[in-house]
């Protein structure tokens, strides 16, 4: 993609950096000015627009990613520290041809409804899945030493920092709550 | 005749896209040579900006151009106060949009905007609302063309006589849309013409009022929105992104990207308006109201006259002989407010369904019964019938699925460990309008259909819904059918607000078809290449209505639990059941709804703009300091409805959902609370202080 910004008027100076990060598996290398966020590498220079600008502030979680599997708020990180680092994004949730489990049920839940603050549910859920399979307890976790079940309880609280406007959380806890038992 | 699409549940059409970050949103559209506006906001609350300085800002590297009143390109004057951008030097509010800086990256140009130096001349100001400001005024009319003030018998001697008197003042604060994907706009000119990609409500508006403030033909303006991150209203306008970046493509002949600030949110894009309301209920012993006022009080700006229709909801409600409705206006230095979900009925029901609440209670009377008790038979305001009222249905309905029978009216009679319970319940309603709308319908060689109508999806399953709705008026399989929204060279249709959208665009979409399946019957041949197209438009048939009282109507129940130590309120369940009129499509209904009630529960427990006086500003200017209710905050939200037919309102005859969802939730809550606690809150939000400092609760 053609994109004049952060690269002509910046580069090989002291304001840029040059980084190397895969993205959904994919190598990429970029010269990025240091102030630009993930948020923004991602979507103004390698033109994946699924995370979303909501609060560009760390507030919302429209923002959500994965990195090194981990969830994080991709317009709160620097990417010129991101060397050689992993990161998921929702374009990298689906198979070759087909929907990831997560997303099927998404869609059949009726999980969302303008799609803005999509994308980082589902990160932000991929993640909330992994963290309750490896025993993470959470601030609702009644016994924090044993295994930790995906009750709808659980699974509001660590969902608890991605906002939706249009109030689908009813259908997203239910769409993470169906896809946990699949597994 | 029908395919039987409408009424099936069916996941939304765009769902693999919005569930994979395929669906591409306002700044999301690959470009060359793209660059990024930044808007500017004045740090003054009233007064003329004396000096801006460009050049600290100029010095940044990547900084293309600063826009001001002093260079940016000229706008015609007469089109909106609100879009009059960067024209002059006057600051009316605090936050208001004065000057723009374009740059060759986001990085760059955020910085520039820091870097803007601007002097103010400044005036005194007032900002905040009060019951004996001394502006307030009567306007002329309250949104969007209601009298102002309406009386029908003698309300003072009535109330005077009653038995029984609730005389309340119910207060709400600013509320904020923030919708998740904020104003936001891609601009480019070529060759004199306009193309925005633009988040809106409603892009044949957004055309229009471009084409108007640069002087130039509408054909020469194109306006996209395939894709909106929710507005609640705030997007039902054009509003200051897509102006300024209009402006700022223009002046550096490039293409731009600006997005507004969540920050930027609080303010130039308008709010719901505080409201001071008080409330007089007048009934005999057995609850039957004799008479009824609400005066209204709400905010304005000195730019524009936004007049909130906060006490129309009474006019229409509930029976009683005498009775009295008005609105005043104070003009303040703050940015105009502007539609926020059921703007009008949603803070006016807050305030008239508690004051039933408190009627019931004095009366004795369950609060059910209240309602069917003061059920009136014509529109008590202007004599019309109903063209369906299914009020007590959903009453009815909503507390047997609730499980309202055996309820203990008495307040506090319910405790388990720390937590004392209460239930509440209160109605809604919410006008059924439609506007007119035109439509295409084309048939295809290969058997498929094209139905084309500048609707806009802002997440409400528009697109799903019309597409079912042309299916069935064409009479063939959904999947044969393509339709395509959300596009100003498409069909011109109305907003996506009001509860208007699938009432107004389903109706054209209906009369396209049936024309094209009238003209397919009397044509002979095969088809030609690029199909056969009718056009219709419903203008005639909208004006043609006949006056009637057309609502849709809801009753909302809520389950809370108060923590009796700290005041802490959680909404253990909820039960919606709504009347209106036929549903298209359950799933992205059901959605609707339930998104209305917990934009209710926000309203209710959560949200509050904060305005500090000295500065004129919101200082919870953020979604961490304004916090609107999380998934955290929601356990269980039920929405059902209650079959109702109505061949009053249109072909499909629908009544819309966007709003009732969220009118009468608030009160709901508070009734619950009240019920729970026995104290009773009459200024939202319902905050653990004004429950954990009551003596009643202790």
């Amino acid at each position: 993609m053609q994109n004049r910004s952060g690269s002509a008027s910046v580069a090989g100076d002291e304001r840029s950096s040059p980084v190397a990060f895969t993205v959904n598996g994919t190598r990429r290398e970029l010269t990025l000015d240091n102030r630009t966020t993930l948020l923004d590498a991602l979507r103004e220079h390698l033109d994946l627009v699924g995370a979303k600008k909501g609060c560009d502030h760390g507030q919302c979680g429209s923002c959500t990613v994965l990195l090194e599997g981990r969830r994080v708020k991709s317009c709160l990180i620097l990417a010129v520290t991101l060397d050689d680092c992993a990161i998921t994004t929702v374009e990298g949730l689906a198979g070759p041809d087909q929907l990831s489990p997560l997303q099927e049920a998404f869609v059949a839940q009726d999980a969302f409804q303008c799609g803005y603050c999509t994308p980082g549910q589902l990160c932000s859920a991929r993640g909330v899945l992994d963290e309750i399979a490896e025993g993470w307890p959470s601030a609702v976790t009644d016994d924090l030493t044993g295994a930790v079940r995906p009750t709808d309880a659980e699974i509001r609280e660590r969902m608890a920092g991605n906002l939706c406007r249009c109030g689908a959380y009813p259908h997203i806890v239910a769409a993470i709550r169906e896809t946990a038992g699949d597994r | 005749m029908s395919a039987g699409a409408v009424g099936r549940a069916h996941p939304r059409l765009e769902g693999p896209e919005k569930v994979t970050g395929t669906a591409r949103y306002a700044v999301e559209y690959p470009l060359d040579d793209v660059t990024y506006g930044w808007a500017v906001p004045a740090a003054a609350v009233r007064g003329r900006i004396t000096r801006i300085d460009p050049e600290p800002a100029l010095a940044v590297p990547g900084v293309l151009a600063v826009l001001h009143h002093g260079n940016a390109p000229r706008l015609s004057p007469d089109v909106e106060a609100e879009l009059y951008l960067l024209q002059e030097p006057a600051v009316h509010y605090r936050g208001q949009l004065v000057a723009v800086v374009v740059a060759e990256s986001i990085e760059a140009a955020r910085e520039g905007a820091r870097h803007v130096r601007i002097e103010y001349d400044t005036e005194p100001h007032s900002t905040v609302l009060t019951a004996d400001h001394p502006g307030l005024y009567r306007p002329e009319k309250v949104n969007p063309g209601y009298p102002t003030d309406t009386s029908e018998g003698d309300f003072d001697a009535a109330f005077a006589a009653a038995e029984v008197r609730v005389d309340a003042t119910y207060r709400t604060p600013a509320y904020h849309n923030n919708p998740m994907e904020p104003h936001a706009t891609t601009a480019q000119w070529r060759d004199g013409r306009l193309l925005v990609h633009d988040s809106n409500q409603g892009s044949t508006a957004v055309q229009a009022a471009l084409a108007e403030l640069f002087g130039i033909p509408r054909e020469s303006v194109r306006v996209i929105s395939e894709h909106v991150g929710g507005g609640f209203g705030s997007k039902g306008y054009p509003k200051a992104a897509v102006v300024l970046a209009a402006l700022a493509a223009r002046q550096v002949d490039r293409p731009v990207r600006l997005a507004l600030t969540r920050q930027q949110l609080f303010g130039p894009i308008g709010y719901r308006t505080p409201t001071i309301q008080r409330v007089r209920l007048g009934s005999d012993a057995d609850g039957r109201i004799a008479a009824i006022c609400h005066d209204a009080i709400s905010q304005t700006s000195t730019i524009t006259e936004f007049a909130e229709q906060t006490a129309v909801y009474t006019r229409s409600m509930y029976a009683a002989p005498h009775r009295r409705t008005t609105h005043r206006l104070a003009r303040l230095d703050v940015p105009t407010p502007f539609w926020m979900r059921a703007p009008g009925e949603c803070p006016g029901a807050y305030a008239l369904e508690s004051a039933m609440d408190e009627l019931a209670s004095a009366c004795g009377i369950d609060p059910i019964e209240l309602r069917v008790r003061n059920e009136p038979t014509v529109d008590p305001d202007q004599g019309h019938p109903f063209s369906s009222r299914n009020l007590v249905a959903c009453l009815v309905k909503g507390a047997r699925r609730f499980g309202w029978g055996d309820r203990d009216p008495r307040p506090g009679s319910r405790r388990e460990g720390r937590w004392l319970i209460g239930t509440g319940v209160a109605g809604s309603s919410y006008p059924a309008r439609a506007r007119a709308s035109a439509a295409t319908a084309t048939a295809l060689p290969d058997g498929g259909y094209l139905v084309r109508i500048n609707a806009t999806d802002i997440g409400t399953g528009a697109r799903t819904a019309l597409w079912q709705v042309a299916a069935d008026a064409l009479d063939v399989p959904p999947e044969r059918v393509t339709i395509r929204i959300g596009d100003s060279d498409l069909p011109p249709a109305g907003v996506a607000g009001g509860s208007m959208g699938t009432a107004s665009w389903s109706w054209a979409v209906t009369r396209a078809c049936q024309e094209l399946r009238d003209r397919l019957g009397h044509h002979s041949g095969s088809l030609p290449p690029e199909g056969l197209t009718v056009a219709a438009s419903t203008a005639d048939e909208v004006r043609a209505q006949r006056p009637m009282a057309r609502y849709a109507y809801g009753a909302q129940f809520a389950e809370v639990r108060v923590d009796a130590d700290t005041g802490e309120v959680r909404v253990s369940r909820m039960v919606g059941v709504f009347a209106v009129g036929r549903v298209v499509n359950p799933t992205t209904a059901r959605s609707q709804l339930i998104g209305g009630m917990t934009m209710g529960i926000s309203m209710a427990l959560h949200e509050e703009g904060l305005l500090d006086e000295r500065y004129g500003d919101w200082v919870n200017h953020d979604l961490a300091t304004y916090h609107i209710t999380g998934c955290a905050d929601v356990e269980q939200i039920e929405a059902e409805w209650v079959d109702e037919e109505d061949a009053d309102l249109n072909p499909t005859g629908v009544k819309g959902l966007g709003e009732i969802g969220i009118v009468g939730t608030a009160a709901a809550i508070a009734n619950a609370v009240r019920h729970a606690t026995g104290v009773r809150v009459r200024d939202l939000p319902i905050r653990l202080d004004k429950l954990a400092g009551s003596s009643p609760f202790a």
